[in-house]
């Protein structure tokens, strides 16, 4: 599953979804909206990388995520001429696929064994924090996250988590209301 | 099987998108409302992922002092947006559940 998707967030919603016996196409419709966000990144991306050649940009695709492409964009944003931005990408994005493949193998050989103590899956929403904390730069930012989380949490009733896809729509809304009025 | 026809079908969703944008051609411009509107596609998401951990207990909102996982997680929040360490948060936010937990 790890190197089939390669998608962490969806990933662990699948797992959520597959233990309550959801049907197949709720789960793929889940990652799809999940893994919305990776339509912007390639979008934006594109700038950058757009020129070159389809047997290039479809093995980029498939390493697309979160981390690297944080740090690839804020890389070319300070240096827009540079000419090496392909084996920048490849560096940072392959190392990111490389580690994530072995913790994963490392976890499900011992992730078993370690104490539930130690209360590690609150990892996993850490995790999120760190990457999207950073994102709300500016207003509209912090309204699409505010109405994402109100949402996500009062329709927490709604079976399978259809309560996500919801609150992905009411804070692309929240975020498109709060720019039009500032302007 | 369902696990396998689950695991294709999310591996296919997901390289699509990666994909979308990135292999048009550079002539095509994306409408306006569509580029504005992916912009807020990764707070959204990555927010409504997390939140549920923080404000529900079983299922129910949970939001007292009692609640050792969002006194972490707003905590996390702090030290997210001041170091921007992803390390960091969650070593801090994991010793924060520990001793909130402790604590109330």
């Amino acid at each position: 599953m790890s190197v089939i998707v390669f998608a962490g967030a969806s990933m662990l919603a699948a797992m959520q979804l597959l233990a309550a016996d959801a049907p197949v196409a709720l789960i793929v419709l889940t990652a799809l909206f999940i893994n919305l966000r990776f339509m912007m990144y390639s979008a934006s991306l594109r700038q950058h990388l757009g020129a070159l050649p389809l047997r290039w940009k479809l093995p980029l695709a498939y390493m697309l995520a979160d981390n690297p492409y944080a740090l690839c964009i804020a890389r070319f944003a300070d240096h827009p001429a540079d000419t090496h931005k392909l084996e920048f990408y490849l560096g940072v994005s392959g190392t990111v696929w490389l580690v994530w493949q072995l913790a994963v193998l490392a976890g499900a050989l011992v992730g078993a064994g370690l104490p539930a103590s130690w209360r590690l899956e609150f990892a996993a929403p850490l995790a999120f924090i760190a990457i999207s904390v950073p994102l709300l730069r500016d207003r509209a930012m912090v309204a699409a996250a505010l109405a994402a989380a109100a949402t996500v949490v009062l329709l927490h009733g709604l079976p399978l988590r259809l309560g996500l896809v919801l609150a992905a729509v009411a804070g692309i809304a929240a975020g498109l209301l709060t720019e039009k009025r500032r302007a | 099987m369902t696990l396998w026809l689950a695991i294709i079908g999310m591996g296919m969703v997901t390289f699509a998108l990666r994909a979308s944008l990135l292999v048009l051609p550079e002539r095509v411009r994306l409408p306006e409302l569509l580029r504005r509107s992916l912009r807020y596609v990764p707070a959204a998401v990555l927010t409504a992922i997390y939140a549920p951990e923080l404000f529900l207990q079983q299922g129910t909102l949970h939001l007292s002092p009692h609640n050792e996982k969002l006194l972490a997680g707003l905590l996390a929040c702090v030290v997210a947006w001041r170091f921007r360490l992803t390390f960091v948060t969650i070593a801090a936010g994991l010793a924060a559940l520990h001793v909130f937990a402790r604590l109330v």
